[in-house]
Parts: structure tokens; sequence; C-alpha cells
């Protein structure tokens, strides 16, 4: 009997707790605990990116995907359920991932950047410019259904709450799983010497398609459920500056652990709603300030400060 | 000769732009035949290897592996056909263990091409790469990140990459460059004892002249991107053309 | 026929001031291997001074062509000032990181300049139209070109010619052009690379904040000015090639007569279009229209 793993003991108390503690939290601690956690699952995708090296500066292109199919799908043919609303995310984002993958599979370093920059840029411009999707203002979301039945506000959002809860913990677990099979292990292997992949019979861009396509199923779930949680998209969702901020994230958290992006997204979360709070004139310089420290002084970012506290302790 | 040939290598040339790395060579190996290439520095020969598995494409020519043309394949194609390398500077997964990257490079040979999604170190298999770790007496280094691990380390953990699939014909350029005279020949023991459980058939570039003495059974030298001659050592070995170009004289 | 030369003249005109913005990121890339995200913010830095600058020399009835050399001080005093800031303070100790997370650095300086760009300048808008109309206009055919523009269009040139005479005819150019080549055989060569990576950021630093303050008078400067530069540099440096100086100037031009093409024939493709020209280079030619592939010895 082998022991049992750590990180899935953590995730399945994780969703425990948070299940729990759904029916005690504030309604702002809710919503931060949804955007934060739907946020981690788009950084989780990142991290697989860039355990390869490779960073993506257009992953807001497959957030706002997920998050505009929904609010098609609900606003034009009326469907809103809330279980089939994010697969519709997950499955619009899968599908464009599947098709750009095939060109970002042969881009690396800055140049894998760039294209996937331009192509979230490209749908931004689309999406400002679309008189009927509401250009740049966007349009509010109607609120989900559950098996055809309105929900009263309250319930409406302790069941979104509790549903991005059993995404992020089931996604994480997916990953989790992911990265210890011979594919997943690929990752660090090509950020190392792709060479030497090409020369053990594999080919290195099937990886960064696998990668990809993970990510943007990731980011497209995770979009749709924001949108849904919000009740409103724009073309902002686009926008490099969200792309900026989901790398930020995924730099923050670190590439140990798949609870790294979850709780670099959560400590995001809480600097945001505080600083806004308290100092909104510097809360861009507190994440700049941020981000530099943790290029300079701790590259492997809050989780591998986390575990070098834990072996010193 | 002995055998029907692995290899057969016709006209094979390259150009970069204005240089001729490779003009009409033509060559052809045995099953299980121990071949070393030797030649001075810029005479063609990683470029030969780098032509033969697919990292460069030649300008004319044709190279056959087992009759089937490998010229316009990938590297991948052809190791996966059962032609593989190592390389003068190791070509190893710097950040992870040494045994992470035996563990990478059994797995991909286990799990074909499709495959790949079944956990990495699965028990039978991290009972395998131990084994094989013994056998290469690196066992020492199992944990350590493969970029601070010694130098002799490092180029034997490359050729125990490059083995992982059941390779018919290996290819080893400078096995034993950047490693201390004296430990020279312990290198080429540990690599030789190591392949000849494989019966694989083995080419070797070398400019340690004793090394090819001692291990190469046939010698091809390599001289501005043509052989120059090729044949039993002691002949090659022993050719005013080689001594001129390849060995120089003081070995007369 | 007149919307074909309103196209074109608003295309160069367009082109030209990219060209002065993009100009010094792709200098800097090129030496440095350094995308500078904080490029965006230097320009943001740039217009806000000038604006103030111009504001305070008009307020004091002083002459008004003077507003002109006004722009140009401004440019130079936050090129240097932050450029030294900039390239002592950080990107030195980021010397051999991996290229992405030199971009992420440059990101976070970018984060911190917005706010403070917030803190000094405040949220209003930094109007500064003065230097704009001094010069007159121009009739050509159905066209009415404001003189600026046309300034606009000489300094971008010169711009160009200058760096293209100073790579190609100088010494110094061409020490840099052995950097941008092979930077461990200058270094080898005794090249003194880190004053070269000093004096090259120090001039993109410069040309960022000129396409700043040159712009100020044109714009009403105002919040997230930078935010829109930085992917449209991103646009024009990777369709020329990153750091090929030819490149961005040929870059501009696609882009610029692009972008007025759709602005007089199909408007709401004006974001669209500029973006679309981007990845489809980056599809056909990756290394851009002037690039080269660099290649992995084994």
């Amino acid at each position: 009997m082998r022991a049992p793993d750590r990180t899935v003991v953590a995730l399945v108390m994780a969703f425990v707790v948070l299940v729990a503690a759904g029916f005690f939290l504030p309604s702002w601690a809710v919503s931060l605990l949804v955007v934060s956690l739907a946020r981690g699952i788009v950084a989780l995708g990142l991290m697989v990116q860039f355990r390869s090296g490779l960073v993506s500066f257009g992953q807001a292109l497959f957030f706002a995907v997920g998050g505009y199919a929904v609010g098609l799908i609900a606003l034009k043919l009326r469907v809103t359920d809330v279980i089939l609303l994010p697969l519709v995310g997950v499955a619009a984002a899968t599908l464009l991932g599947v098709a750009l993958g095939f060109l970002m599979r042969r881009y690396r370093e800055i140049f894998f950047a760039m294209l996937s920059l331009g192509f979230s840029m490209l749908f931004y411009g689309l999406l400002v410019k679309t008189e009927t999707l509401g250009s740049t203002d966007g349009f509010n979301v109607p609120t989900p259904t559950v098996f055809g039945l309105r929900l009263s506000v309250l319930a409406t959002r302790t069941l979104l709450y509790d549903l991005t809860v059993a995404s992020a913990v089931g996604v994480a677990l997916g990953v989790h799983w992911y990265l210890g099979t011979i594919l997943g292990r690929l990752d660090t292997a090509l950020r190392d010497n792709e060479v030497r992949v090409e020369y053990l019979g594999y080919a290195p861009a099937r990886v960064i398609h696998v990668q990809y396509v993970l990510g943007a199923a990731l980011a497209g779930g995770a979009g749709a459920l924001t949108a849904l949680a919000v009740g409103h998209i724009d073309p902002s969702m686009a926008y490099w500056t969200t792309s900026g901020e989901l790398v930020f994230v995924t730099i923050l958290s670190g590439t140990g652990s798949v609870i790294a992006p979850f709780l670099g997204s959560l400590v995001f979360g809480l600097i945001q709603t505080f600083a806004l709070q308290y100092a909104p004139s510097i809360w861009q310089m507190i994440l700049g300030v941020a981000l530099l420290a943790i290029i300079l002084y701790f590259p492997g970012g809050l989780w591998s400060a986390l575990e070098r506290s834990r072996v010193r302790a | 000769m002995t055998g029907p040939p692995v290899l057969e290598v016709r006209r094979l040339t390259k150009l970069f732009d204005q240089v001729v790395a490779a003009r009409d060579i033509d060559v052809s190996i045995a099953t299980e035949e121990i071949v070393s290439i030797i030649g001075a520095n810029g005479a063609g020969k990683t470029t030969f290897v780098n032509l033969v598995t697919g990292y460069a494409h030649p300008s004319a020519g044709s190279i056959r592996f087992r009759g089937q043309e490998l010229v316009g394949l990938r590297p991948r194609d052809i190791t996966r056909l059962g032609v593989c390398r190592s390389f003068q500077v190791p070509q190893v997964f710097s950040t992870m263990s040494v045994l992470d990257n035996l563990l990478i490079a059994y797995g991909l040979a286990d799990s074909g091409r499709r495959a790949g999604l079944h956990p990495l170190a699965s028990r039978d298999r991290v009972a395998a790469c131990e084994g094989l770790l013994r056998v290469y007496r690196i066992e020492a280094y199992r944990d350590r990140p493969a970029a601070v691990v010694p130098q002799g380390v490092r180029k034997l953990l490359d050729i125990a990459m490059a083995t992982a699939r059941e390779a018919t014909l290996l290819f080893l350029d400078e096995p034993t460059s950047g490693i201390a005279t004296e430990e020279k020949f312990a290198v080429m023991d540990i690599v030789m004892a190591a392949l000849a459980q494989r019966k694989a058939t083995v080419v070797f570039i070398e400019h340690d002249i004793d090394i090819v003495e001692r291990y190469g059974t046939r010698v091809v030298a390599f001289h501005e991107g043509r052989i120059l001659a090729d044949g039993p050592a002691a002949g090659v070995l022993g050719d005013s053309r080689v001594r001129e170009h390849v060995t120089g004289r003081r070995r007369a | 026929m007149a919307t074909l030369a309103f196209i074109v003249a608003d295309g160069i005109i367009y082109a030209s001031w990219l060209l002065i913005v993009a100009v010094g990121m792709t200098l800097v890339y090129g030496v440095m291997r350094v995308l500078n995200v904080a490029h965006g913010s230097l320009y943001a830095l740039g217009a806000y001074t000038a604006a103030t600058m111009v504001g305070a020399w008009f307020q004091r009835g002083y002459a008004p062509l003077g507003s002109l050399a006004l722009l140009l001080a401004a440019a130079l005093v936050v090129g240097l000032v932050m450029g030294l800031i900039l390239e002592l303070g950080l990107l030195r100790f980021l010397h051999g990181r991996d290229e992405v997370v030199v971009v992420l650095a440059t990101y976070a300086t970018f984060l911190i300049l917005e706010d403070v760009i917030q803190l000094i300048w405040g949220v209003e808008a930094r109007p500064a139209p003065q230097p704009y109309s001094l010069l007159g206009t121009t009739s050509v055919g159905p066209l009415l070109l404001n003189n600026y523009d046309l300034a606009l269009i000489a300094l971008a040139l010169l711009i160009g010619g200058l760096s293209w005479w100073g790579l190609t005819r100088t010494i110094s150019g061409k020490l840099l052009l052995a950097v941008i080549f092979d930077r461990e055989m200058a270094e080898a060569c005794g090249i003194n690379v880190r004053r070269v990576f000093l004096v090259t950021f120090l001039i993109g630093s410069v040309l960022g904040a000129l396409g700043g303050a040159s712009t100020a008078p044109m714009i009403s400067v105002s919040r997230g000015l930078g935010v829109d530069v930085i992917v449209l540099a991103f646009a024009v440096v990777v369709v020329g090639g990153l750091g090929s100086i030819p490149g961005a100037l040929l870059g501009a031009t696609v882009i610029g007569l692009s972008r007025a093409a759709a602005v007089h024939l199909l408007p709401q493709a004006e974001v669209f279009a500029i973006y679309l020209i981007m990845t489809l280079v980056l599809i056909v030619r990756p290394y851009g229209l002037l690039g080269h592939e660099r290649l992995r010895k084994v």
C-alpha cells in the first residue's frame, strides 16, 4: 500500500472546507473566492506551459471566448443552464485552441508570446467594433438557471460558488495526474532540451499542442464561470492587460504544485480587494513591486518560498 | 564485411553556402560492426552523423537504413526506426535528476507514438532505470540534477539515454571528449560492455587514437568532407595520408 | 482618388509616429534582447512631461516657437533620467535571464510607472494643443495638411536616417551591430558590452519619450496612454522583424497605411486590421519581414 498523495489529500480537504465555508462566508468573500478560483484555473493552464518555458501573453483570448460563448448562447439561444453553459465555454475555447495550436506549436520563446498576443488582440479588435455585442460596453449575461428553474439570488450565488469550487478542485486533480504521466513530465524536459526530446523519438510540437489546448480549455471554462458570476462581459476581458494579469498570477504562484496557482490567485485577489479599498492609487505599483521581487528573489514563486520556509521550520 | 549492410550511404553531399561539409561520401556498415570515425576538427564527422540522423538535410545523396531511405525523415522518425545517437556536448535535461532523465528516455521508448498518458514513474520502469544506472556505474548520482553532476557522468547519462530504445544502429559523437585521459578507458569499457548485450551496430567518433585502436575494428578517416581511408584499424592508421592529415606524423 | 490621397497622407503620418515609437524598442531588443514593455511608460512620461512644460511655457507668454524645442528637451530629460534608472537599477540585474522573464520584469516596471504617472499628474487630462497649430498648414490637391504633421514625418525620416547612418557609417554603430550579431564574440573581442547596453538603452528611452512628447500636442494626454502604445509598437516591431531597424521602418509603413486604409474604408476593422497583419506576418515569416532565424548547433 503506497502512501496517499499529499496533493490529492490537500485538494480533497480544500474542497470540503471551501464548500462548508460557503454557508458562512459573507457575500464579498464568496465573490472574491469565485473570481480568484476561476482565475486560478486559467493560471493552472498557464503554469503547465510555463513549465516548458512558454509564456502565452494572450491567454485572455480563451478567457474571453469562454465568457462570450456563454453570453451569446444565453442571450440568443436562451440556454441558461448553469451546468451546460460552462461546458459550452470549455468547448468553444477547446475548438479554437486545437485550431490555433497547429500554429502555436511551431513557436517558442518571445515568438510564442507575440503570436498569442496577436491572436488575443485580433479577437479584441473584433469585439470592440461589433455593435451587436455591445462594442466596448459589452453586455449583461442572463442569470443562470438549474434544470430550467430560476433560483433566488442567494441560491444562485451559492450554486455558482460550489460549482466553481468543484471545477477548481476537479481540474487541479486532473492536471496533477497529467503532470505525473510521461507526456506531462515532458514539460520540463522540453524547456531543458528540445533537441533531446526529438532524439528520443517524440515530437516536441505535440507536447506544446497538448499543453496549449489544455490551457485553452481551462481558460474557456474559467471565462464562462467568471461571466456567470459577474453577470457582465466586455472586450477588456480579451485585452492584453488581462493576459498580463493572468501571467502575473502564474509567475507569482510558481510551478511547484497544482495548488500554487490557486493560492497565488487568492493572494492576488486579496491584495486587489484591499488595495483598491485602502490605497487605490498605488494598486498597480504594489503588483509591479511584487512581480519584480518574485523575479529577482524568488524565481520559483510563492510556492517555492512556502516550501523553503517549511523545510527550515 | 560481415553480414548484410545496416547502413548504406551513397554520394552523400552537404553544402553550407559555399562551404563543403560533406562531399560524395560512400560508406556501408554491416550488422554488429564497431566502426570508429576519425578526422581533424572540421573534417565533417559530426556533420555526417547530423545528416544520417536527420538533424541536417543533405544537398544530395542517399542514406539507406536496412534498405529504407532516411533522407527527408526527421530525427524523431529516424530514432523510432532504431537509429539513435549520443552527443559531443551531452544533451540531457539539465534541471531534472539523473534518474528522471533516464525515466523520460525509457518512458518515450516504451510508449510509442501516441501513448504517453501513463504514469512515468511506474515501479517497473523505476526498477529498470535503476538497474541501468548500475550498469553505467552512475547510481550514486541518481537524484542529482543533471546540470551539477561531473562531465563524465553526464556523458554516460547521455549515452544511456541514447540506448533507451532497442537501437539497431548507434552513433556516439566523441564519447570520451571532456573526460580526463586516465578515465577514458574506464568509460569506454563501461559503454562497450553495456552495448555488447544489445547486439547493436556502433559507430563512434573519436580523437584519441589509443581508444580507436582498442575498440574500433574498422576505422573511417574523414578529411575536408571526404572519406580519406576506410578499412581495418591497422591499415587505416598506417596509411600515409591519414598520418599526414588526421593523426599527425608524430605517431609514425 | 481623394480617398486614396487621404489614406496615403494619414497612413504616412501615422507610420511616422509608429516609427518614432518603435525604433527605440527594436533597437533595445536587437542589442540587449530586452523586449521592453515599459517603453509604453516612457512614451507616456514623455507626453505628460512635454504637455506640462508646454502648458507652463504658454502660460508665461514666452515665444511660441520655443515650445517646439521644449518638446525635444522634455524627451531628452525623461529618456535620459528614466533610461539610467531602469538600466542601472533593474535591467543590469536581469542579464542572462530568459527573454520572457525579462519581458515580465519590464511589465512589472510598466505597472509601477503607470501609478507613478497617475500620482504625479492625477487623473485629469493634460491638453497642450498650442504647438500643433503653430506651423500653419499646407494644401496639396484635395488635402489640407497641418505642417506639424509634416514636421513629424521629417522627424521620423531624420531618426530613421540617423540610425541607419549611425549603425552603418560610424565605428560605435559597427560595434553595436557586432553585439547584435554575436554578443559572446563581441565580448570576447573586448567590446565593453555593459557600456554598449547602457548607451543603447538610453537612446531607446529617449526615442520612446520623444514619441510621447511629439504626440502630446496632437492628443489630449490622459490616463492609459502607454497601454495602447505598447501593443502597437509590438505589432510594428514584430512585423518588421524583432531587432531590425530597417524592419521597424517597413513595419511602421505597412501598419500605418493599413490602419489608414481601414479607417477610411472599413472603420470597424481599425484595430482588427493591425493585429491581422501582425499575426499573418508571424505565421508566414515568424522572424518578421526583415528578420532572420537563429539556429542551434549540436
